[in-house]
C-alpha cells in the first residue's frame, strides 16, 4: 500500500465507515490478535469476550498502519543515528540509542506481522528526510559539527518519542473491542513513554512534560508535538479541573499537567510525521 | 460456561503476603504466570482469610482498581517525602521523588472525584485504604528506590492489562494519559537505581520482551502481588449482577 494513499485515507475519516467485509476480516484479525497477545500477555486473555467488538477490522488495520509508519520513522532514525558516528565516545547516549533502536525495530516487525497476519497489507516504508530539507543536520552529514549534530539528534529523538506516546494514546479508543490489539498497542505505548522519559533526562530535562513546554533546546518546529487540539497544558480530566482537587504541590498547574499525558489525533500525528517524509 | 469476567480479588489477612511482596512482584515483572496459583480470578467467591472484596465489573471495577493502586502509590511517596527522603538522597533524586509524590497524589484525588461522581455510593471503594509499609526501610536508598521501581512497573503492567476491560472510550483515554506517566516514572527510577552500571535499565530486557512490548498483567495478579501492602479490607459490597 502506498504511504501517501494510506495517509490520505487515514485523514479522511475512513475510520468510522462501515465495511462490508467486516465480519470476514474480523475473523482473521481476531484469531491473529489472540495468538499474538497470548505470547505477550500471560494472563487473562483466554477468557476474553469478543462481544464488545464495535470497530471494523479495516479501521483497526488503519490504526496499525499509522503506528507502523511512526515506527518506521523511529526505527530508521535510530539506525541512522547509530551509524552516523555522532554518538561515538558517548557510552551512555550510545547505549540508550541502541536499546531504543532495538525496540523500534521490534515494533516494526511486530506490527508488520500483525497486519499481514490479519490478511491486510502493511503500508510501505516511506523515504525519510531527517534534515527536513536541510533545516537540521542530526547525522553531521552537512558540516554542522559534532556538537550541533548531537544536540539535534537528541532533540529529534525527544520529539519522536513524545509524539509516539501521544499518538498511540490517541488511537486507543479505536481499538476498543479488539482486546488483543488494544493490549499490544498499550504495551508499545508505555515503552515509548519509557523511551521519552529517558531521552528527555539525557537532554537534562525532567522525564515528564510540564505544560505544553517543549523544553530547553528544542527547536520551535517541534512545538506541534506539545500542542494540538488538546495541548499538553490541559488540566481538565474527565470533566474535572484537576488543579481544584486539593491544595499544595500536587495540585499546582505544573504538577497537574505533568501527571497526565495528552493525546494527539491521527491527523495531528500524521502531520508531525509528514514533516520527515519525502515520499 | 463462560466465566464472568470481573475484577474480583480475594484479599488475605495482613502479614502473610507482605513479606513476599517484593519477591512475588519480582516474579510478576519477569512475566511469570505463577502468581495465579495464589489468587486467580477463578475465585469468584473464594473466602480466603479476611474475606473478599469485589472491585466490581466493567468501568466501575477498573476505576476502583486504579483508585486502589493510586492510593497505594500516593501513600508510599507520602511516606518518602514526609520522612525527609532517605539520608543519602541527592538533589536530583529528591526532585524526582517529590514529582512522583505530586503526580500520584493528583491521580489518587482524580480517581476519588471521578468515582464519587460516576459510581453508585455502595460500589465506591473507600477513600481511606490503610497500608502497611513495615517491609520498607524508608531511611534506606535501596529499599525506597526498589519499592518505587516495583510500584511503578506494576502500575504500568496494571493499566496495560486492564485497558481491555474498560467499556467507555473516555475512561480508556484517561487510563492512557496516566499509564504513560507511570512509565515515565518507572524509567526515571530505574535509571537512578542503575546509574552507569546499566544504561539500558530504563526499558531493560528484564521487562521489555522480544517484541518490544512492555508488561501487562491481569488485575488478579497485580493485586495479589501488591496485596501485602493493603491493610484495610476493601469494604464495599459486590454489585448486583
Amino acid at each position: 500500500m502506498n504511504l501517501i494513499k494510506f495517509l490520505d485515507e487515514f485523514t479522511t475519516d475512513k475510520l468510522q465507515e462501515p465495511n462490508t467485509s467486516r465480519r470476514a476480516m474480523f475473523g482473521q484479525l481476531g484469531s491473529l490478535t489472540k495468538k499474538a497477545a497470548i505470547a505477550a500477555v500471560p494472563f487473562g486473555l483466554a477468557t476474553m469476550s469478543n462481544k464488545a467488538m464495535a470497530q471494523s477490522s479495516s479501521s483497526v488495520v488503519d490504526v496499525l498502519n499509522l503506528a507502523l509508519t511512526l515506527e518506521y520513522l523511529e526505527d530508521e532514525f535510530y539506525a541512522m543515528a547509530l551509524d552516523s558516528g555522532v554518538l561515538s565516545g558517548n557510552a551512555k547516549a550510545e547505549a540508550i540509542y541502541m536499546q531504543i533502536s532495538k525496540h523500534e525495530s521490534q515494533h516494526v516487525d511486530f506490527l508488520t506481522a500483525a497486519i499481514e497476519g490479519s490478511g491486510a497489507t502493511p503500508v510501505a516504508k516511506p523515504t525519510f528526510d531527517f534534515t527536513v530539507g536541510g533545516a537540521f543536520d542530526p547525522f553531521n552529514d552537512n558540516g554542522a559539527g559534532q556538537a550541533t549534530a548531537y544536540a539535534q539528534l537528541l532533540a529529534l529523538a525527544q520529539a519522536f518519542e513524545d509524539t509516539g506516546v501521544r499518538a498511540y494514546k490517541g488511537q486507543a479508543g479505536n481499538l476498543m473491542g479488539n482486546p488483543g490489539v488494544l493490549t499490544a498497542a498499550l504495551q508499545i505505548h508505555s515503552v515509548e513513554a519509557r523511551h521519552a522519559s529517558e531521552v528527555r533526562r539525557l537532554r537534562g530535562l525532567e522525564g515528564w512534560i510540564t505544560g505544553n513546554q517543549r523544553g530547553a533546546g528544542m527547536p520551535e518546529a517541534t512545538q506541534a508535538v506539545y500542542d494540538g487540539a488538546t495541548t499538553e497544558a490541559n488540566i481538565m480530566q474527565g470533566g474535572l479541573d484537576v488543579t481544584s482537587l486539593g491544595s499544595g504541590s500536587p495540585f499546582t498547574v505544573d504538577a497537574s499537567t505533568q501527571a497526565y499525558d495528552e493525546i494527539l489525533t491521527g491527523d495531528e500525528a500524521v502531520a508531525i510525521a509528514s514533516l520527515f517524509i519525502v515520499s | 460456561m463462560k466465566k464472568k469476567k470481573s475484577i474480583e480479588v480475594t484479599t488475605q489477612t495482613v502479614g502473610r503476603n507482605r513479606r513476599n511482596f517484593l519477591k512475588v512482584s519480582g516474579l510478576a515483572i519477569a512475566g511469570s504466570g505463577l502468581l495465579l496459583a495464589s489468587c486467580s480470578d477463578d475465585d469468584d467467591n473464594g473466602n480466603m482469610l479476611g474475606g473478599t472484596f469485589d472491585l466490581g465489573t466493567g468501568d466501575v471495577g477498573v476505576l476502583n482498581y486504579a483508585y486502589a493502586l493510586e492510593q497505594l502509590e500516593a501513600a508510599f511517596y507520602t511516606n518518602v517525602v514526609n520522612g525527609s527522603f532517605y539520608a543519602s538522597a541527592s538533589a536530583d533524586e529528591k526532585a524526582i521523588l517529590l514529582d512522583l509524590y505530586n503526580h500520584e497524589v493528583n491521580h489518587r484525588e482524580f480517581f476519588k472525584a471521578a468515582i464519587g461522581a460516576n459510581v453508585p455510593m455502595e460500589q465506591q471503594l473507600t477513600a481511606d485504604l490503610e497500608f502497611d509499609f513495615s517491609s520498607v526501610d524508608f531511611g534506606d536508598r535501596d529499599s525506597v528506590l526498589t519499592t518505587a521501581r516495583i510500584l511503578e512497573d506494576t502500575g504500568v503492567s496494571a493499566y496495560n492489562g486492564a485497558g481491555q476491560y474498560i467499556q467507555t472510550a473516555a475512561y480508556l483515554t484517561l487510563a492512557g494519559k496516566i499509564v504513560s506517566v507511570e512509565a515515565r516514572h518507572a524509567a526515571a527510577i530505574r535509571t537512578i537505581i542503575n546509574g552507569s552500571a546499566d544504561y539500558t535499565a530504563f526499558a531493560g530486557d528484564d521487562i521489555i520482551d522480544d517484541n518490544g512490548l512492555d508488561l501487562a498483567a491481569s488485575p488478579a495478579d497485580v493485586i495479589s502481588a501488591a496485596g501485602g501492602f493493603f491493610v484495610t479490607p476493601f469494604t464495599y459490597k459486590k454489585p448486583q449482577a
